[in-house]
């Protein structure tokens, strides 16, 4: 089973977060808060695996 | 003092008789009294009755309230009906349905299918007005009763005081002659969500409230909505902040509106405000009578344990959720399905009263699974703070393009029967490649054979029963009748009870519930599986 990485896994990881950011110009705070949601959604889905889910949210949570 | 009766009827079933113990000057005792003649106090009698078992069911009222309250029931209820002996007549009466289809203003989010397989007797869901289902269940213990069953319903019996703790268990009563005086060995409380009995007892029932309100609506109209479930997420309609709309008998429908915490209920009552709210459901053109109108509130609840002694907790008043999900009354019913053998084997000398503790232990495991799924839609229907209804609005907007989104939409996760995984009654699984859905524990699948009759109607006797699947089991062994199929030329029953094995054996409940499978087993660990399922186990 995977499990959750919390080293670096991204080959270009400030391309990664400019996404990120740039998704969320010109939203207002509901907006992005609806975009947000929706994201986390697809990428759970993504994952598909809930226990990796949990570990990620017990990290967030730290 | 005059006998105040608390609401009026939809029925009249069991008036007031005054019996012979009011005459008897001094206290009488009954092996078996129940309070409350509701579903689950009548079909707790039948069960009883149907065994041998005299019962006592008091009542404060002679039948039936009106409003169609309950509308949904389940396959397991059915089956439950049916082994009672009252299946078809509520099966023909009611509205089959087996799909529901879930929208977001104007778009299908997700449908479902409850009964996406052949080979059942019963449909997935019936819809009934609850005063029917109730009406079927006394006129069977009426016809029961003609032929021998010892079950005595008392109309217009008010429970007033009670003493519990010792042996037996005293009861006080009011009727309209005045007082008497009953004990009995036996306490079941079906006195509904506002339970008196738990009341009066001191014991607790907490849980969580859901700050929201809904309007039930049942109008009567002819339309040609098909037979389905359907609910709206806010509706394009704008009559509530969701919807729900399901066809029961008679040309009524029922119309659910979510109406939210802060509102003025009387004026949310009044006929024309409800009408207004339908009107823009059904548009301007549509004819319709107002047959029945209700706001409701709810809270998910158990009590901590549903046996105290001599005294016994079913159906609301041990336990409560909201109804989406449909799984009030038909968790009750399973509540009496599990009772009702446990406490008949008992009174006969098979078990030890040890066996009833197990009511607790499974029937409480199936509560905790009604109210996390009634809670989890809840949440979904009504999320409790911001970041719960952005993330539920999420789902909604993703359901329609995206298909994994489409599980997450909860409108309600409609009654399954409870899986006693983990009872103590339950022997380890003994079959390799048995399916997971039959497993010690699990009711039985209904399955239909070659010669037209359904495997559960082979299970209504009321005792224990070995199901041989070409294992040849030995004819007497462990006393108990046994039921043998040929597996090669039954093939719903090969397939939902021997999976990937070739030969089986069952043990099952009184129930219909397994408690033990094996592929191949001799008379003494079929004994020893017995022993532990009627709580005989070291």
């Amino acid at each position: 089973m995977t499990k959750l990485t919390l080293d670096p896994n991204l080959p270009v990881p400030d391309d990664a977060y400019a996404l990120l950011i740039d998704a969320h110009e010109g939203l207002t705070k509901a907006e992005s808060d609806a975009l947000n949601a929706r994201l986390i959604l697809i990428l759970m889905n993504q994952i598909g695996d809930a226990d990796v889910i949990a570990h990620a949210i017990a990290a967030a949570k730290r | 003092m005059t006998y105040q009766d608390r609401y009026p009827l939809a029925f009249r079933l069991y008036p007031y008789h005054r019996s012979a113990d009011q005459d008897a000057g001094g206290r009488v005792h009954h092996r078996v009294v129940i309070v409350g003649g509701g579903p689950i106090g009548i079909a707790t009698a039948l069960d009883l009755g149907l065994k041998g078992i005299p019962v006592v069911v008091l009542d404060d009222h002679e039948g039936v309230g009106q409003g169609s309250r309950a509308i949904c029931f389940a396959k397991r209820t059915l089956e439950i009906a049916h082994r009672l002996g009252c299946g078809p007549e509520m099966v023909d009466k009611g509205v089959v349905w087996n799909r529901g289809r879930v929208f977001h203003d104007r778009d299908e989010v997700f449908s479902f299918d409850l009964l996406p397989e052949e080979g059942h007797r019963h449909p997935a869901f019936i819809n009934l007005q609850q005063p029917w289902f109730e009406r079927f269940l006394v006129e069977r213990v009426d016809r029961a009763t003609a032929a021998g069953a010892p079950i005595d319903i008392r109309g217009r019996n008010r429970l007033m005081a009670l003493q519990a703790g010792g042996d037996t268990v005293d009861l006080e009563i009011e009727t309209p002659d005045g007082p008497y005086s009953l004990s009995a060995d036996w306490l079941i409380a079906c006195d509904g969500a506002r339970s008196p009995i738990r009341d009066k007892m001191g014991l607790g029932f907490d849980g969580r409230v859901f700050e929201d309100n809904f309007l039930i609506a049942d109008v009567k109209m002819t339309a040609d909505f098909p037979t389905e479930r359907w609910f709206w997420f806010e509706p394009w309609f704008k009559s509530g902040a969701s919807a729900l709309l399901h066809k029961q008998p008679d040309d009524i429908w029922r119309i659910d509106f979510q109406l939210g915490w802060d509102i003025d209920r009387t004026a949310e009552l009044d006929p024309a405000r409800v009408r207004a709210r339908v009107d823009q459901m059904l548009g301007p053109d549509v004819d319709y009578e107002l047959d029945w109108t209700s706001i409701y509130t709810f809270q998910c609840r158990r009590m901590d344990r549903f046996r105290h002694g001599r005294v016994i907790f079913a159906g609301d008043a041990a336990h409560q959720v909201s109804p989406f999900g449909a799984r009030g009354a038909n968790s009750g019913i399973q509540d009496a399905d599990n009772l009702g053998w446990k406490l008949a084997a008992v009174l006969k000398g098979d078990a030890p009263d040890t066996l009833l503790d197990s009511y607790d232990t499974e029937r409480i495991h199936a509560a905790d699974e009604n109210i996390r799924n009634s809670t989890r839609s809840t949440d979904f229907i009504t999320p409790k703070t911001e970041q719960s209804r952005i993330f539920r609005d999420a789902v909604l907007h993703l359901a329609g393009h995206a298909a994994f989104a489409r599980p997450m939409v909860n409108s309600g996760r409609l009654s399954v029967p409870a899986v006693y995984d983990g009872s103590p009654l339950n022997s380890p699984d003994a079959l390799p490649g048995g399916p997971a859905r039959s497993r010690p524990g699990a009711s039985c699948p209904d399955a239909r054979l070659t010669d037209g009759s359904f495997l559960l109607d082979h299970l209504t006797g009321g005792g224990f029963v070995l199901l041989d699947l070409g294992a040849g089991l030995a004819p007497a062994l462990a006393d108990l009748p046994v039921l043998r199929f040929e597996p090669a030329t039954e093939p719903f029953l090969a397939d939902r009870y021997l999976g990937e094995s070739t030969q089986g054996i069952y043990l099952i409940r009184p129930d219909q519930h397994v408690a033990a499978r094996w592929d191949r087993a001799d008379a003494a660990t079929i004994a020893k599986a017995l022993d532990r399922a009627l709580g005989k186990a070291a």
